[in-house]
């Protein structure tokens, strides 16, 4: 081992030594293992965009742009669009937004602009928390025997009286875009709650303090001060709801009725890209899992934008406050 | 016309050391970026003996000790040019660890830091990370001694160190730094979070500790460095150019610093003039 | 008394009256009153899922939790009795290869975004991806394994176990390098003054203080991928025996409820509901030990 100059300034008792070899073989290659793992995760997004659009590509390529426009899923005749899926899953998600936005919203600023002591708040965070802990199946099995049924009564009441409104048009038979969003809004609720409360926390202080000194009443100091301040940050939990909405699987498969139509109606039936993709795959035979692929591949290119323009504008209201605070 | 900030050192600032120099820090600039924090200052660390840095804030005395363990090295911005000679060689040369010149030259912080761990263990971390293999509770309590601290501690060493009060929670530091006895100990302000008991108490553990040990105090209590400090190194602030950049004023033995100052700025200080 | 009071100046008469008791029924106050009257009724309406959820699983499934139930065979069209047993175990297992892939890649690369070099560009971009993977549509980590790994090698557990860990790394993944954020700087600054390298920093000091976080982003993690059944439709598949090894398809508590909810027979949808309440209990548990461990005395 060579020589250490600085060994021979301590005493005799002294424990001191530099780290063996064998410590600083360990730590060059502890640091490149977790270099490694962190890059993994961008060639792991490279991976996955890389092998879904390749087994897309043969039905790309032989489809065209004619896929996304087309009606009609029919493995016999080889005949594949996905029009009324990527409606279904748009009006679903927006549906959803529309509900679970909202109450995700009330819900925030219900928890955070003292309507309720602490204790209570922590019970209803709990409650949300355990909102989007059930799992998809799960609201789908309780979607199919308790909402469906409980919903039948009011959608028909609204089909027979309002149905000249295009969106009660149809009959609620059983499985339909109503259930389906109800459930949806349910499950990305507390999605839209939880980056909500981060928010409206982010504001300062002494921005709350300032609207109350000029007496203003609370709904008019979270109305005209709060909802304003927090807006961005509002907006990424909306958008980042509405791309949870746009991946979600299971529940809508149970729930919307798996038929390829298109409708303003949210008692009929429809189809989203993710249900073709669980129904269809099981037993596709191979040209119809590579337009599956496809389809997988739409999915996969509006999940992502959505997702990033969310984070996107999450960034940009964290470094807003960052500057302010 | 202000003098540029390239000045030679004045008068005041050399001492010639009258012991052994343990670490002769001799800075020409510190910068951290485009700012230049600290300037010309050469400061001779004696063996044995408490060297204290005092002066306002803003004046790079925290910054010139922990360039001495090359505690700076983890801001990034960080860039030294001069040289720091512990026993003959320079710790900022190309082939140096900044790793091992912590083993020898041990540190303890401003706020009281244990790990979130046993007492026993906390102060067993430095004889682990030695890879000591012999009789670990003789050591641990040898140190929990010398830091005064054994005798309130000893029947709960598995306690948490976080369930200690402050002082204590800063002697089971000290302990931890010299469980190994490194060569020597840096002192950053250890006592500014603590309650004045405490602080008496670390202030004792000091004069004790310099027999053994070399140290080296940044203090923003001159009641405290006229205390303990044999040596004193008094770093002011120059901002004829527009910045603030720490340079060494002036140093001495304590009691000449003090009741003798040289440099104008030093008895300015001193005299409680600003702070 | 009056309560008028004769105007101080015309600069005062902004402020309309100098009357300060509390007017409920004056117009700002009663939009205040309706807004939290709503307020509170959306948050009561939010809870009645829940609350319907559990009432259901518990009133309908509840009546067929015995021991024949949890460990016997799933019974086919017309039979009666019948059980998942083997549906549990398979969730049990898949659960446990996402795990062991996806905890040790994933704190790995938390260490390095948390603690080695959280600016650099690697860092950044990889930190991103993993919050977009957060999002990620549970069936297409199903179609991505199924093209990487079933096409050549069938159907196996061990595929729907790795479907699994792509959804729970990026969980576990930012929960890790949060709990390594919160140790404290001055502990590791205390380490590194004890001339320890950057990874004895990690591991003497960060990971054992971080453990909690990191466990409750495992919990969290687990307990996600207990109750996903899309990506297990293109990976795991189904099976109606047990488990015999990882290369073989598997029964999974989701996919049965996901079978059997479709079916016409009164008896699976019994199960189906019976698998709901266990398949909710083992996510409630794992949720419960998120917090506790959470709660762990640092």
């Amino acid at each position: 081992m060579a020589s250490n100059p600085f060994q021979q300034a301590v005493s005799a008792g002294s424990v001191t030594k530099p780290p063996s070899r064998g410590d600083y073989s360990s730590d060059t290659l502890f640091r490149s293992v977790a270099y490694g793992s962190a890059f993994l995760i961008i060639i792991l997004m490279a991976y996955i965009l890389w092998e879904i659009g390749g087994q897309a590509l043969p039905a790309m390529q032989k489809y065209g742009f004619g896929f996304i426009t087309g009606i009609g899923w029919n493995p016999g005749k080889e005949e594949f669009g996905i029009l009324p899926e990527i409606w279904g899953t748009l009006y679903s998600s927006l549906l959803a937004l529309l509900i679970g936005g909202v109450f995700g919203i009330s819900i925030a600023i219900f928890l955070t602009q003292d309507f309720i002591e602490a204790r209570l708040a922590v019970v209803f965070r709990t409650i949300v928390e355990l909102l989007a802990a059930i799992p998809s199946v799960v609201y789908g099995l309780w979607g199919i025997y308790i909402l469906i049924p409980a919903l039948r009564p009011i959608a028909n009441f609204l089909h027979e009286h309002l149905g000249f409104i295009p969106f009660f048009g149809s009959e609620l038979s059983g499985p339909g875009m109503a259930p389906a969003a109800l459930v949806l809004a349910i499950m990305i609720l507390p999605t839209v709650a939880a980056i909500s409360v981060d928010a409206f926390r982010r504001i300062p202080y002494k921005v709350k303090e300032a609207a109350f000194g000029m007496g203003t009443t609370r709904w008019e100091a979270i109305l005209k001060v709060m909802l304003p301040t927090a807006s961005s940050g509002i907006l990424a939990a909306l958008v980042l709801g509405f791309g949870r909405a746009l991946g979600e699987t299971m529940a809508l498969a149970m729930l919307i009725g798996n038929v390829d139509q298109i409708s303003l109606s949210i008692f009929s039936p429809a189809n989203t890209l993710a249900s073709l993709l669980a129904s269809n795959f099981p037993e596709a035979g191979t040209l119809e899992v590579q337009s599956l692929m496809y389809a997988a591949m739409a999915l996969l290119v509006i999940t992502l934008l959505v997702n990033v323009a969310g984070l996107a504008i999450q960034q940009y209201t964290v470094r807003k406050f960052e500057g302010k605070k | 016309m202000t003098a540029p900030i390239e000045q030679t050192v004045s008068n005041a600032a050399s001492y010639t050391p009258t012991s052994p120099v343990v670490i002769n820090c001799d800075i020409d600039k510190i910068y951290y970026g485009d700012f230049l924090a600290v300037r010309k200052s050469v400061v001779p660390i004696e063996k044995n003996k408490i060297t204290g840095f005092i002066g306002p804030s803003g004046c790079g005395k925290s910054t010139v000790l922990r360039s001495l363990n090359r505690m700076n090295d983890l801001i990034s911005v960080f860039r030294l040019e001069g040289q720091v000679t512990y026993h003959g060689q320079n710790i900022y040369a190309r082939n140096v660890d900044p790793v091992v010149v912590r083993r020898y030259i041990g540190m303890v912080f401003q706020q009281p830091n244990p790990f979130s761990m046993s007492i026993y263990d906390n102060v067993a971390f430095g004889l682990r990370l030695n890879r000591f293999k012999g009789n670990m509770d003789e050591r641990v309590q040898k140190a929990l001694e010398g830091a005064a601290l054994w005798k309130e501690v000893k029947d709960k060493l598995k306690n948490s160190g976080l369930s200690l009060s402050g002082g204590q929670q800063q002697r089971l530091c000290i302990a931890r730094a010299i469980a190994t006895e490194p060569d020597v100990l840096l002192m950053d302000e250890p006592c500014s979070a603590l309650d004045p008991i405490a602080t008496r108490q670390v202030e004792e553990l000091m004069l004790e500790l310099k027999e053994h040990y070399t140290l080296a105090l940044v203090t923003h209590n001159m009641q405290q460095a006229m205390r303990v400090a044999d040596n004193t190194c008094f770093f002011g602030v120059d901002i004829s150019q527009g910045g603030r950049t720490g340079y060494l004023v002036e140093m001495g033995k304590t009691k000449q610093v003090f009741e003798d100052p040289q440099a104008q700025l030093t008895k300015e200080y001193v005299a409680g003039e600003f702070s | 008394m009056s309560t008028t009071n004769p105007p101080l100046s015309s600069a005062t008469t902004l402020v309309k009256d100098y009357n300060l008791q509390r007017q409920p029924l004056e117009y700002r106050a009663m939009k205040s009153i309706f807004l939290t009257g709503m307020t509170w009724a959306m948050a009561i309406l939010a809870s009645v899922p829940l609350f319907s959820v559990i009432y259901m699983l518990v009133i309908k499934g509840g009546t067929r939790i015995n021991w024949e139930t949890l460990t016997a065979l799933p019974p086919a069209g017309f039979e009666m009795g019948g059980g998942f047993g083997n549906a549990i175990i398979g969730t049990l297992v898949m659960v446990v290869i996402a795990s062991a892939i996806s905890v040790p890649f994933g704190t790995l690369a938390a260490v390095y975004l948390g603690v080695f070099d959280p600016n650099s560009r690697t860092a950044t971009l990889s930190r991103f991806l993993a919050k977009t993977l957060t999002g990620f549509p549970s069936i297409l980590a199903g179609v991505f394994v199924y093209s990487i790994l079933v096409i050549k090698f069938g159907y196996s557990a061990l595929a729907g176990g790795i479907s699994l860990a792509v959804l729970m790394l990026p969980t576990v993944v930012l929960a890790a390098e949060e709990a390594m954020r919160q140790v404290p700087q001055r502990m590791k600054d205390a380490a590194y003054g004890m001339g320890c390298t950057r990874s004895q920093v990690i591991w003497k000091v960060v990971l054992p203080t971080g453990m909690p976080g990191i466990l409750t982003g495992v919990m969290l993690a687990v307990a996600g991928a207990a109750g996903e059944s899309a990506p297990l439709l293109f990976t795991a598949l189904f099976s109606n025996y047990y488990i015999s090894e990882v290369m073989e398809p598997t029964a999974s508590l989701s996919i049965l409820i996901y079978n059997f909810s479709a079916m016409p027979f009164d008896n699976q949808i019994e199960l189906a509901w019976t698998a709901s309440l266990v398949l909710v209990l083992i996510v409630l548990i794992f949720n419960i030990l998120a917090r506790l461990l959470g709660r762990a005395k640092v």
